[in-house]
């Protein structure tokens, strides 16, 4: 199983060989950038790489949230909803209320993380499978998302912004933002208490019990935590289209299972690791990057998309099984 | 004799020499069988001594690493259930293997249904064949009746009834007395000699002596994967237990009782929840170990669950030193430094995918901390340190639970509370499935806690390990305690006698309310 290991390296090669096959998913982005340099000369240089950071990030913010889900033997249905829910009541308190950005921003992933809260609750203390406590979710919070913008989108304050512009001109900030989140989730998955219990709830949510875990505590966490990143995504979501809109977002909850899956987590719960998910997130987005500089039309980017997801998840399970 | 001309019977199956390797367990090392048509050829041997992994292999689940299986004088390999089915090995499993939510006659014929012309079942043949199969084992329920309103004897008897429409000519029955009652065996006991007497050849796994000889013809006894002997089933026990444990029986319960035991450490009183037990109270002193017997279903797991937080209870209190534990609090329980090794070893003791150390460390999250952040080194070192005084046999703390053996496992599991600082272990069923050295290992670690002053309860089915192990035995029947006895000089007859008491007392309390 994927325990995340940190080992003192060997020599270099050592290391390589060794991260490639922990990693498998590692391996397929490699395999895939090096086609893709291949068959694009546009593609391998560091603005269309950068380019490709963007548009992972917003999915990998969201599939790092939803890691602490999976890794405990849930699912996240509504992050996409969450997501446009918390930008619209960032934009509705700055640019509607006149509320300062520091008390808006706050407000905004406040928002998500209550939203994550009700959902634990119903999944700790209402006994609901996550699926349904999340899919109910999924629905009020972007119907929240159109009461509260009347459905139409509200210009984001100028300030946040800028948070989807770049850094000294070369470094974007969605990017930095999805490096600083998948920081926080590799921290809190392998060196909190907090995490680890994550893992054995995930595992065997009996034995955690009996081992003494607040198996509910930590559900409404871990519910909370992916609400969190949900609203962190959707501000940077609405600061790369200087507007919150309250369509934003739909359907991304899906890339971002994806990316977890992709990234090596079970949905049985009891694995998964950050940096898998990172590793997802930038696959899909290398993809439809590279795609687009093929000139791939749309359709045939689902079609494609769709058989990369089977086809990583599948060469994950035979790798698991060969190493067991 | 009917149908059989030969002088000798027809060898159905035949193993040689086989042997299976585990990761970290030799579980297989050497094993040989024969089957003969029309005989009831008896499996014995300890918790582990390898006859699951065996009976495994003729189901088609594990391949031998080496070592040669045939039937009907044929070399074959068994891949799959279906190789198994179709060379006429049926396997009736200790868990049963029934889809509660279909009826009988669906599970009857899982996969292989009677069809209409249309390709659609043929509800009408699919309830004759199985009522016609209900009969044969005597199983008076309708075809339609869903598997999950059915007893576990009457499980048992779907599960008879599926091998016998598959026309299994090897029938392999692991334990199928464990769950049913004196009556329920006899008319197993008849289905089997019915069997036998049609040609059918029978491997019958057991426990209980008496049913060798009741049943059985030959006697191949197991241990430590290794087949030791071929006998006649009309063997005294004597020799059958020396060749099952294959040394002197005395020393299997290493037990240093204490001269003098503590102050009480736990004391349970009153403690009831309708419906599962009642009444329930007893001390546990520091250094003591105190046993609780009584047959499956008597309500010791759930008193242990119930002391230990992971249930509630409606009446009754708990305490540690005194202090009364909140009921329903796993924490609180573990606070006051209580411990449990539950019964359910992988369903409720172990995470199986994570690693040892993951493991070892689960009651102690917050313990090896600094600044909120698990500190590794610590927490490896603990780990480490707690895996070589029990022995745990493993290819390092970062490998998955799941590959270590029952035995090991059952260590990481008890390592878990010696790590949590618990100073009252309950074990419930600690060994079972263990194979005997690991079941000594466990042994001596219990005196080895008792002899610092900790306490242990420990609930066992095994009469002689809860008398040899124990200080005091305590025993349940029907949810309340009927008896006390010191462990040294009790009888596993004074113990059975007062685990079937309650039964005695109900039935005169019935005869009574009948007359008046």
């Amino acid at each position: 199983m994927s325990a995340e290991v940190l080992r003192t390296p060997g020599s270099t090669g050592q290391w390589f060989t060794r991260a490639v096959l922990r990693n498998g998913p590692l391996g397929g982005l490699l395999a895939l950038i090096a086609a893709m340099t291949v068959l694009s000369r546009d593609f391998l240089n560091g603005r269309n790489l950068l380019n490709v950071g963007v548009q992972a990030s917003v999915t990998a913010i969201l599939a790092f949230g939803l890691t602490f889900v999976i890794v405990s033997a849930g699912i996240d249905l509504s992050v996409g909803s969450v997501a446009a829910l918390s930008a619209t009541v960032v934009a509705w308190a700055a640019t509607g209320h006149g509320l300062p950005v520091w008390l808006a921003l706050p407000l905004g992933l406040g928002t998500g993380a209550v939203a994550g809260l009700v959902s634990g609750a119903l999944v700790a203390y209402g006994k609901l499978p996550s699926f349904i406590a999340t899919l109910a979710m999924l629905s009020v919070a972007r119907g929240l998302a159109l009461v509260i913008s009347g459905g139409s989108p509200i210009a984001f304050p100028s300030s946040l912004a800028h948070l989807g512009d770049t850094l000294a001109g070369r470094l974007p900030v969605p990017v930095l933002v999805m490096a600083a989140a998948g920081l926080l989730t590799a921290l809190v998955l392998t060196r909190t208490p907090a995490g680890r219990a994550m893992f054995a709830i995930g595992g065997n949510e009996e034995a955690a019990r009996l081992s003494g875990i607040d198996v509910r505590r930590r559900k409404l966490t871990v519910h909370a935590l992916s609400g969190l990143f949900a609203a962190v995504a959707g501000v940077v979501l609405a600061a790369r289209l200087t507007s919150a809109q309250p369509q934003a977002a739909a359907g991304y909850e899906l890339d971002a299972i994806a990316a977890v899956v992709i990234g090596g987590a079970s949905l049985s719960g009891g694995s998964g690791k950050a940096s898998g998910t990172l590793v997802g997130a930038l696959i899909l987005a290398v993809l439809r990057n590279g795609l687009n500089l093929l000139s791939v039309s749309a359709f045939w980017q689902q079609v494609a998309t769709g058989a990369v997801i089977a086809v990583a998840v599948l060469l994950d399970t035979l790798r698991r099984r060969a190493t067991r | 004799m009917t149908g059989v001309d030969d002088d000798a019977p027809r060898e159905l199956l035949r193993v040689e020499g086989v042997v299976k390797s585990f990761p970290g367990v030799r579980a297989l090392d050497g094993v040989s069988l024969s089957v003969r048509a029309g005989e009831v050829h008896v499996l014995l041997g300890e918790n582990g001594a390898g006859k699951s992994t065996l009976i495994k292999m003729l189901a088609g689940a594990h391949r031998p690493d080496a070592g040669r299986i045939l039937a009907d004088g044929e070399e074959v390999t068994i891949r799959s259930g279906r190789d198994a089915e179709r060379l006429g090995i049926a396997t009736i499993h200790q868990e049963l293997t029934l889809v509660p939510g279909l009826t009988v006659a669906e599970n009857l014929f899982l996969g292989r249904q009677p069809r209409t012309a249309l390709g659609l079942i043929d509800r009408r043949a699919l309830r004759t064949r199985a009522a016609a199969l209900l009969r044969r084992v005597r199983l008076d329920v309708p075809p339609t009746t869903p598997v999950a309103g059915l007893g576990v004897a009457q499980r048992q008897m779907v599960e008879i009834a599926k091998a016998l429409s598959l026309d299994a000519r090897v029938l392999i029955m692991d334990e199928p007395t464990a769950v049913l009652t004196a009556e329920e065996t006899g008319t197993l006991f008849g289905i089997v000699r019915e069997l036998r007497a049609e040609g059918t050849g029978i491997v019958f796994i057991t426990h209980h002596l008496e049913e060798i000889t009741a049943l059985g013809d030959r006697v191949t006894v197991l241990r430590d994967g290794r087949s030791v002997a071929e006998v006649p089933a009309s063997t005294p026990e004597d020799e059958l237990i020396r060749l099952m444990v294959g040394r002197d029986v005395t020393d299997r319960y290493p037990r240093e009782r204490p001269a003098e035991p503590g102050a009480p450490l736990l004391r349970v009183r009153g403690l009831t929840r309708r419906g599962a037990f009642t009444d329930v109270g007893f001390d546990v002193r520091a250094g003591e170990v105190v046993g609780l017997a009584g047959l499956v279903g008597a309500g010791r797991t759930e008193v242990a669950r119930a002391v230990f937080g992971a249930d509630r209870y409606d009446t009754g209190t708990v305490e540690i030193d005194g202090e009364r534990l909140p009921p329903g609090d796993v924490r609180a329980a573990m606070r006051a430094g209580i411990g449990l090794v539950p019964e359910d070893r992988k369903g409720q003791g172990l995470v199986l995918g994570a690693s040892l150390d993951d493991n070892l460390t689960l009651a102690r999250l917050d313990r090896d901390t600094r600044l909120g952040l698990v500190d590794r080194r610590a927490r490896r070192r603990a780990a480490t340190a707690v895996a070589d005084r029990l022995k745990v046999r493993h290819s390092g703390l970062d490998r998955a639970a799941r590959t270590l053996s029952g035995g090991n496992q059952q260590k990481i599991v008890i390592g878990k509370w010696l790590l949590a600082g618990a100073r009252l272990l309950i074990l419930d069923e600690p060994t079972r499935g263990i194979d005997v050295g690991a079941k000594v290992e466990i042994y001596r670690l219990v005196n080895e806690l008792t002899a610092a002053g900790d306490a242990v309860l420990l609930i066992s089915s095994d009469l002689p390990e809860v008398l040899g192990m124990s200080d005091r035995v305590l025993v349940m029947a029907q949810g309340r305690l009927t008896g006390e006895l010191p462990a040294a000089t009790a009888t596993q007859n004074a113990v059975m006698e007062l685990a079937v008491r309650q039964n005695i007392q109900d039935e005169s309390a019935m005869e009574g309310s009948h007359v008046g």
